[in-house]
């Protein structure tokens, strides 16, 4: 039997390598791509709890369904808007994102 | 026997996530990274499948790994992300993320490893019916989430609306 102590390490390994993702890259897609990771660590966390701790109820199951609903509605704004970055500016590294728009 | 299958699946899909996960934030190229994720979804959702949750593993399978990583790929080849490389950045960038993330790690896995959970015993493993998942999902009653449901429908709606309008030709 799997202890719950072991679920949550590794979930946290991955939001933690979810955020020095999005401290350290440079690119726009690799620090949305590094808020998926910590977006499904969070997910992995609600779904052990409700296993574990209370296994008789489901809120954390749907807490999860919901969660990943929002983070695909969410993903597909923000490559749309970083689709539209590019067609403006031609480049999508963040360092040239440093001007409003008029 | 059954035991010893879980520890080992257990332990199989740990190392996975957690290597493929640190691959994703430190590989150059944007492409492998998209990779990587694919690989950490569906170790996601063998961790679901672990947990007898089959239903959240299978819209995990198909709404992460098959929706969301399909949209990264494409709008990372949409925007040229496949012909550079990431460039070197720099040194103490790079120190202070690293220092930042490993004291995260080591305060979150102190607090969670010393809490005493109050875990229930002699678990069963079972799997949920997805009977009780659509009652659970469409009812009103106290524990009914037939209003998030219609909420998550609006706000999909929303979004498809507005990712037209942001990313239309003009």
């Amino acid at each position: 039997m799997i202890q719950m102590e072991y679920y949550l390490v590794v979930s946290t390994i991955m939001m933690f390598a979810g955020i020095y993702g999005f401290l350290t890259r440079r690119n726009t897609l690799a620090i949305l791509i590094s808020i998926e990771l910590m977006l499904n660590a969070t997910d992995v966390n609600f779904a052990v709890f409700n296993r574990f701790l209370f296994p008789q109820g489901m809120e954390g199951h749907f807490f999860a369904l919901f969660s990943i609903a929002i983070s695909a509605a969410e993903t597909a704004i923000a490559i749309a808007i970083m689709i539209n970055i590019y067609r403006n500016i031609r480049s999508i590294q963040v360092r040239n994102l440093d001007e409003l728009k008029w | 026997m059954g035991s010893t299958l879980e520890t080992i699946v257990f332990y199989v899909l740990a190392i996975f996530i957690a290597t493929m996960s640190v691959m994703t934030v430190t590989t150059q190229r944007i492409v492998r990274s998209a990779t990587y994720l694919l690989f950490v979804l569906f170790g996601t959702a063998g961790i679901y499948f672990l947990l007898g949750y089959t239903f959240l593993g299978a819209v995990q399978i198909m709404v992460y790994a098959g929706g969301i990583v399909v949209l990264y790929v494409f709008s990372i080849l949409l925007t040229s992300g496949e012909g550079d490389r990431a460039e070197k950045i720099k040194r103490s960038r790079l120190l202070a993320g690293l220092f930042t993330t490993i004291a995260g790690i080591a305060i979150v896995l102190f607090i969670t490893l010393k809490h005493k959970f109050l875990q229930t015993t002699d678990l069963v493993p079972q799997e949920v019916s997805i009977h009780s998942i659509g009652m659970d999902l469409l009812s009103s009653d106290k524990y009914g989430y037939v209003l998030p449901f219609e909420a998550v429908s609006v706000l999909i709606l929303a979004c498809i609306i507005g990712g037209v309008m942001i990313a239309r030709k003009r």
